[in-house]
């Protein structure tokens, strides 16, 4: 038998007889799920998720599900098709052993696997003091527990409602609040809302979107203390800047954590920014050796890309988990020189006081901005981020249909500011500082980072020289 | 006289029923120069990257005058030269189509209004299928395609049915009367010419009276909606109004009387297709889109130009010149799409142009969608064993909204 056929045939018994465990039962592990069915995968698929439910569908908790308009266990992703695995529901992953190769489960079963998918994503970061946090009518959103629990708490009507923070999911969820007509104040640690994600040009003009709909919005300065009464209910918040603010319902918006610590001594490249891999989902260990066995997915992973420096990017967004989970499964049931790698130009969208907010590229990345259609002041626009010379992102306030055109600049590296459109042309089109905030000044951390190239961990061993 | 381009040669009337070769041979240069100085668009990655640059305009009184040979501006006989959201750029167009939108399709405002047409399309379906009982001939075209998104858009829109042989008939005139092929200046197309006009005029002012008469006296549908805005964004003009009323009666059935009629057609010569949808009812939904790209109900379209001088696929198209872009080819690329002359109701990624893309993106696309999958959907499960009399049919003059005049189909019934 040829090397090359006795590859062939390791494939083929593979995808007949192998065992894949997926670890996080949300859109990613779903649709990798799907995906290694539609690939021709037939063996034993198991999806272990730490939530009790079925993987249900996350942006809409922010909007739809707080409004009202649907209810949160109406969020079922659509399945694309049979997927016929083992579903180990409402029990978390606890550890990983490599050599063993099985996972451990919280119940203290273990699950043995030929290949794994790391899918695990993030949680909500919950405010820091935990008696504080413990009050009653203190919220964060992730889950969809999280989202039934707050609209309970906003359909009850309260006198106030206090945001920390105002990232995407705080600027929506205060966009909730002035739409149901509940008095929201906004306090965010950086110069103005979506900052970090967008910079500060675009955060002054959130910023007036969300005091023209009577958002009582501070910018600035931080929520230093929460005080409840004498029933455990939370009643007010102690500012930065001394003042206070009554509110009975508090929501801590301060963005997200990666769920890496079940991997806590697995040896693999996972830290603060989530698991390191390669382009095409093999996880890197410690070393920053790609893994054969051991793929990663959606929120929780982090990998070079090539339009940005090969910096490792991680991007919290629906289609990285749905497309990077297509290309891990077939990658996981495929071999060199067939392996596929997740190019995907990372884009987002946003709801927020009747206004759709959408971005291709990484905006974080750009250090100057150009608005480059329509109208600021009518909230009707198109703006591009560019960079030494070369455009690298785009946003749009209710112009989402000329994303693609951006996204196609941004793809083939275009020169910065584009050329101007044939007609609509903003009364202002000279680049202007974009005003990311400096590293280090405490903002809401962007859905998309660039990491760098270092290991978030420095455990490495090196080679003594001879 | 010189060789006629592949372009022209595919909008000869002769070749009306089967352009593909002529496309086959066009796309051989993606962006072809004319003649004229027009730029003709054939590839499908080409005309979509035009289809989302800001520099290209939509309104076609920027495009280049015609010389006197050429006679009137030819858009003016389609339509109306007043502007509609087919032809405006932004911000006008963004702002008129945001004014019209929750009137039509909008979630939030109504996300159930089409939705809640299906009972209505079903019931009319239905009516026509049990109408063909006891015939053993039909005509697809006027039996069934016609009729029902006919009848569908007037009641979307309050527009009276009894006056739909009025307006079927300024309609036909005008389509007549429209060419940009070799044959515009034949005596033919000539006289066709001021009869064309004459329609438009006539149709303008019969939807000019009836916007009147819903200003007065509000009435049910979309066209009195629009007189009596009153968002933050104000009303549309008179003039813009009507244009686009016309455009909503009009382009609200044409194309889809050309996509049922094409539909019924191109299963009937793919009888392996038919079968199969005979077997997966369910296939009629990604069905729709496959018939669409396969015999696209707006072949091309031509009021488009660059404002700027626009660089694609190693051509430089002029500031200022006409951009046609050939959906119908773009649809049939073997770049794009595998083996594109063959029907595969089950094609993966079929994201073709047939309701173009950006943002003049077909404005009654979901309305469009649900009357042919049920229309189609029913055709099939109830009409026994139909069989093509004559094909290719005979075809009706227009060159972008192409379609048959009759489809001819044996039949030996109509099952329950």
């Amino acid at each position: 038998m040829t090397v090359s056929a006795t590859v062939a045939e390791l494939v083929r018994e593979f995808r007949a007889n192998g065992r894949i465990v997926i670890v996080g039962a949300s859109l990613a592990g779903l649709r990798a799920a799907e995906a290694l069915r539609a690939e021709g995968f037939t063996g034993s698929l198991t999806i272990i998720g730490d939530e009790p439910y079925e993987p249900y569908d996350r942006p809409p908790l922010s909007k739809q599900v707080l409004k009202g308009w649907v209810p949160a266990d109406h969020t079922k992703l659509p399945r694309l098709r049979e997927v016929n695995a083992q579903w180990r529901l409402g029990v978390a992953a606890t550890g990983l052993d490599r050599a063993a190769k099985q996972v451990r489960l919280a119940d203290g079963e273990q699950v043995p696997y030929d290949r794994l998918l790391i899918a695990t994503g993030t949680r909500a970061r919950q405010w820091p003091n935990p008696t504080e946090a413990a009050l009653d009518g203190v919220y964060t959103l992730r889950s969809r527990d999280d989202a039934m629990r707050l609209q309970q708490a906003l359909a009850a009507r309260p006198s106030r409602v206090l945001i920390i923070g105002a990232g995407f999911i705080g600027s929506e969820m205060a966009s909730v609040c002035r739409e149901l007509d509940i008095p929201v104040t906004v306090a965010e640690r950086g110069s103005a809302p979506l900052v970090g994600a967008l910079g500060g040009v675009i955060g002054e003009i959130a910023a007036e979107m969300q005091r023209d709909h009577g958002v009582d919005l501070h910018c600035g300065l931080g929520v230093s203390s929460l005080e409840g009464d004498s029933g455990g209910h939370v009643r007010r918040a102690h500012l930065s800047d001394g003042t206070t603010i009554d509110a009975d319902v508090v929501v801590a918006s301060l963005g997200s954590i990666r769920n890496v610590e079940w991997l806590e001594g697995a040896g693999l490249a996972s830290g603060f920014w989530g698991v390191g891999c390669d382009g095409g989902g093999r996880a890197f260990d410690i070393n920053g050796v790609v893994t054969d066995s051991i793929y990663v997915a959606g929120d929780v992973a982090r990998a070079p890309h090539v339009l940005y420096e090969y910096q490792f990017l991680a991007m919290e967004h629906w289609d990285n988990a749905v497309l990077g989970a297509q290309v891990v499964a077939h990658n996981m049931v495929n071999l060199e020189p067939h392996y596929r790698p997740h190019l995907l130009l990372p884009s987002f969208w946003s709801g927020q006081f009747g206004v759709n907010i959408k971005s291709v590229g990484v905006p974080p990345f750009g250090d100057e901005i150009v608005f480059t259609q329509g109208s600021v002041k009518e909230r009707h626009f198109a703006a591009a981020y560019g960079r030494r010379g070369r455009i690298v992102a785009a946003v749009t306030f209710d112009h989402g249909k000329w994303l693609e055109y951006y996204g196609k600049l941004i793809e083939h590296s275009a020169p910065f500011p584009p050329p101007p459109p044939g007609w609509d042309q903003p009364p202002e089109m000279k680049p202007i500082p974009a005003e990311f905030p400096a590293p280090g000044v405490p903002t809401a951390i962007p859905d998309v980072v660039l990491t760098g190239h270092d290991p978030s961990e420095r455990r490495a061993e090196f080679r003594p020289r001879r | 006289m010189a060789e006629e381009t592949p372009w022209q040669q595919s909008l000869r009337y002769a070749n009306r029923a089967n352009p593909y070769p002529f496309y086959e041979e066009l796309r051989k240069t993606p962006v072809a120069r004319q003649p004229d100085g027009s730029y003709v668009v054939s590839t499908y990655r080409e005309i979509v990257a035009l289809l989302h640059d800001n520099r290209v305009s939509s309104d076609p009184t920027l495009l280049p005058a015609p010389t006197p040979a050429e006679g009137e501006p030819i858009t003016e006989t389609i339509i109306s030269l007043e502007p509609n959201i087919i032809t405006q750029d932004p911000p006008e167009h963004d702002r008129d189509r945001r004014m019209m939108t929750p009137h039509f399709v909008g979630p939030p405002h109504a996300p159930h209004m089409i939705s809640d047409l299906e009972p209505e399309i079903r019931r009319l379906t239905a009516d026509l299928l049990d109408n063909m009982q006891g015939k053993t001939r039909i005509d697809v075209v006027d039996d069934f395609a016609f009729p029902l998104p006919v009848t569908i858009i007037c009641e979307v829109l309050g527009v009276p049915l009894e006056d739909i042989p009025r307006f079927h008939g300024w309609i036909e005139a005008a389509l007549d009367a429209l060419d940009f092929g070799p044959e515009a200046a034949s005596e033919e197309i000539q006289s066709r010419r001021a009869g064309g006009r004459r329609a438009v005029e006539e149709f303008e002012q019969y939807t000019g009276e009836l916007l009147d008469r819903y200003a007065r006296q509000p009435g049910p549908g979309m066209l009195s909606a629009l007189v009596h805005e009153d968002g933050q964004e104000g009303r549309m003009s008179k003039n813009v109004l009507v244009s686009n009323a016309l455009l909503l009666i009009f382009a609200g059935h044409e194309t889809t009387v050309n996509l049922i009629a094409h539909s019924v057609l191109s299963l009937l010569r793919h009888p392996d297709a038919l079968e199969k949808l005979r077997r997966r009812p369910e296939l009629i939904v990604p069905g729709v889109e496959e018939l669409l790209r396969l015999e696209s109900s707006v072949q091309l379209w031509h009021t488009r130009s660059a404002r700027e001088e626009i660089e694609i696929a190693g051509t430089t198209i002029p500031k200022g010149a006409q951009i046609f872009l050939a959906y119908g080819s773009a649809n049939r690329d073997p770049e794009r799409f595998a083996n594109p002359d063959e029907l595969d109701l089950e094609r993966p990624d079929n994201q073709h142009v047939g309701f173009s893309q950006g943002i003049h993106y077909c404005f009654g696309a979901p309305l469009a969608r649900l009357e042919v999958q049920v229309a189609v959907g029913e055709f099939v499960r109830r009409v026994e064993n139909p069989r093509l009399v004559e094909d290719p049919p005979p075809y009706r003059h227009n060159q972008i909204f192409r379609g048959p005049r009759h489809v001819l189909v044996d039949i030996d019934g109509i099952r329950d």
